[in-house]
């Protein structure tokens, strides 16, 4: 075979795998998008959901999801954003920052459900909280934080280091340069890192089983105490996410609507998903352009 | 000026060892040895450095001229490994001292790189962004010292209009000339350049020797060049490094015309390096 025909060959392959992963994508796109998007509709998404009945909503898990989201990136953005600041800058190379590192690796492989399992104990049992947002977001931090350290590590290391020599070569200190050139330079890197990382906490439900737990309070809206029982804001009531909502029907469901209420609510999460990704990427492009003074 | 490069006021304690240095003398460097680990990359050299005039570093690559040209404003510190002995002298301190300020170090004492690095900024925040930090804040203040260096370092007229805007949509050679900017504005008294135009064309290269040469009458300015007609063109003294050594270091003109060593003149003639 000559190179010419190897050449042909390979492109042909890289093309074939590129049709596989596309079709496998938006095959199960629109598999999710058909089916749920019927189910779909205002009161659908603005009614609570029922134990018994057909007809129920997922008013609440919905809020939920978006609220144990932010929780869970209030908590893991500055952490992660730290961690890889510190991997990048001030480690010095050695025995014990190849330890660190091997230990977050493993941390982000770890599979949900023992995180679940940890969060159990740690912030359900061990702190006496019982299922609350706050735990659910806790364990969620569990596997989201090593992502994140390792995204923005990358991601600083991954800027020039001319930028680094000229700052500090104009005498300027080396956090005022981490915190002026170095961060807005890795910005884009971080951003894509941390949508990644909210796109698994999204969709996330084997951690939140037992953090979170499976239920969800009767909610008030315009109850905006934190501290009260019925207020949504409140961190230490139990939530049941959109994702732990899905697996809960199906497995242990009274409704009759069970296929309706789960095919709607895997539509909007994936609808969900999309649209945050869409509009943190637009956000995070308008920032980079406002520090970077490029049209 | 020279306590404020200490960090603590311990200026008997280096002073001791300082030689007076004569008036026109900016650095004086004694017996300086750089280490990368094991390896020695500069072998105990000892050379005075003028005031208000150009040296030329030259020799070919590896032999230690950038080394020593970034020990000057401590720029090795960021290599893990490197260490220095011996002494460089300025303004009576010998500033390898872990006592020194760096940071203040190297508002005195200026870099421009070999590749342009301009922060990825508007124009105008690349040149304010230290003045910001090191404490001028008022903006009338910045948009005057914004316009005097760059009408110093040749840009004003090209980039006026446009100040705001990025300072990547620049050529490579308005690049560097920024990046000469920006290191003036923090008005140094000792410009290092490393390589400055060897990434640009002939004319932003001609463009930058001029400046190069005008800047000297503010500006202590030492250059590594592997560009021999630029070393003859733009400056007082020379200095040949070879192999970590200190060849010969004598007035350019010398020893571009009558070098009193072989080696010097072999690698001027271009027979290696």
């Amino acid at each position: 075979m000559n190179s010419k025909t190897a050449d042909r060959l390979a492109t042909g392959v890289f093309v074939a795998i590129a049709i596989i992963i596309i079709s496998i994508l938006v095959g199960l796109f629109s598999f999710i998008l058909v089916n749920g998007f019927k189910h779909i509709s205002f009161e659908f998404l603005t009614t609570p959901s029922s134990n018994v009945m057909a007809g129920g909503g997922i008013r609440d898990q919905l809020f939920n999801s978006f609220y144990v989201l932010f929780i869970t990136m209030l908590i893991t953005v500055p952490l992660g954003l730290g961690g890889g600041i510190y991997m990048a800058e001030y480690a010095k190379p050695g025995k014990v920052t190849d330890i660190i590192r091997s230990c977050i690796e493993v941390l982000a492989s770890l599979p949900s459900i023992v995180i679940g399992m940890f969060g159990l104990l740690m912030f359900v049992n061990l702190t006496g909280w019982g299922y609350t947002i706050l735990g659910g977001a806790l364990a969620l931090t569990v596997f989201n934080l090593p992502v994140l350290v390792r995204v923005s590590e990358d991601a600083i290391r991954a800027v020039p280091r001319d930028l680094k020599e000229a700052s500090l070569a104009l005498g300027i200190t080396h956090w005022h340069t981490i915190k002026t050139i170095i961060i807005p330079s890795a910005f884009p890197s971080i951003l894509t890192g941390a949508i990644l990382a909210a796109g698994r906490v999204f969709g996330e439900a084997a951690a939140l089983l037992f953090t979170a737990g499976l239920s969800t309070p009767r909610l008030d809206y315009t109850n905006w105490n934190p501290f009260s029982e019925q207020s949504p804001l409140n961190i230490f009531r139990p939530a049941e996410t959109l994702a732990v909502h899905i697996w809960s029907v199906n497995t242990q469901g009274l409704i009759p609507d069970v296929e309706e209420v789960s095919n709607g609510s895997a539509a909007v999460l994936v609808i969900s998903v999309l649209i945050c990704n869409l509009l943190a990427r637009w956000i995070g492009s308008m920032i980079h352009k406002k520090i970077t003074a490029t049209k | 000026m020279v306590t404020a490069l200490l960090d603590k006021e311990s200026t008997e304690q280096i002073s001791q060892t300082a030689v007076p240095l004569k008036m026109d003398n900016i650095l004086k460097v004694n017996n300086l040895e750089i280490f990368y680990g094991e390896k020695r990359a500069v072998n105990g050299i000892s050379m005075d450095i003028e005031k208000n005039s150009v040296t030329a570093l030259i020799g070919p690559s590896g032999c230690g001229k950038s080394t020593f040209l970034r020990s000057i404003n401590r720029m090795n510190d960021l290599i893990p490994g490197a260490r220095a002995e011996g002494e460089i002298i300025y303004e009576d301190l010998n500033i390898l001292s872990e006592q020194i300020n760096v940071v203040a170090l190297r508002k005195e004492i200026g870099m421009v790189f070999q590749k342009p690095n301009p922060f990825p900024k508007s124009i105008y925040e690349n040149i304010t962004h230290a003045l910001k930090f090191s404490g001028t804040k008022k903006k009338s203040i910045l948009d005057d010292i914004v316009q005097e260096s760059l009408e110093k370092a040749a840009l004003w007229e090209e980039v006026k209009d446009r100040i705001h805007k990025s300072a990547l949509s620049l050529s490579g050679g308005q690049q560097q000339r920024l990046c000469i900017a920006r290191t003036i504005a923090m008005k140094p008294t000792v410009m290092l350049l490393d390589e400055p135009s060897s990434a640009l064309d002939p004319i932003s290269n001609a463009k930058v020797e001029e400046l190069i040469v005008e800047l000297k009458k503010d500006y202590s300015i030492i250059i590594v060049t592997h560009n021999m007609q630029q070393a003859s063109r733009i400056s007082d003294k020379t200095a040949f490094f070879l192999n970590g050594d200190l060849v010969e270091y004598d007035f350019t003109g010398k020893i571009f015309t009558n070098p009193s060593v072989k080696k010097t003149e072999e690698y001027i003639s271009g027979r290696f390096g």
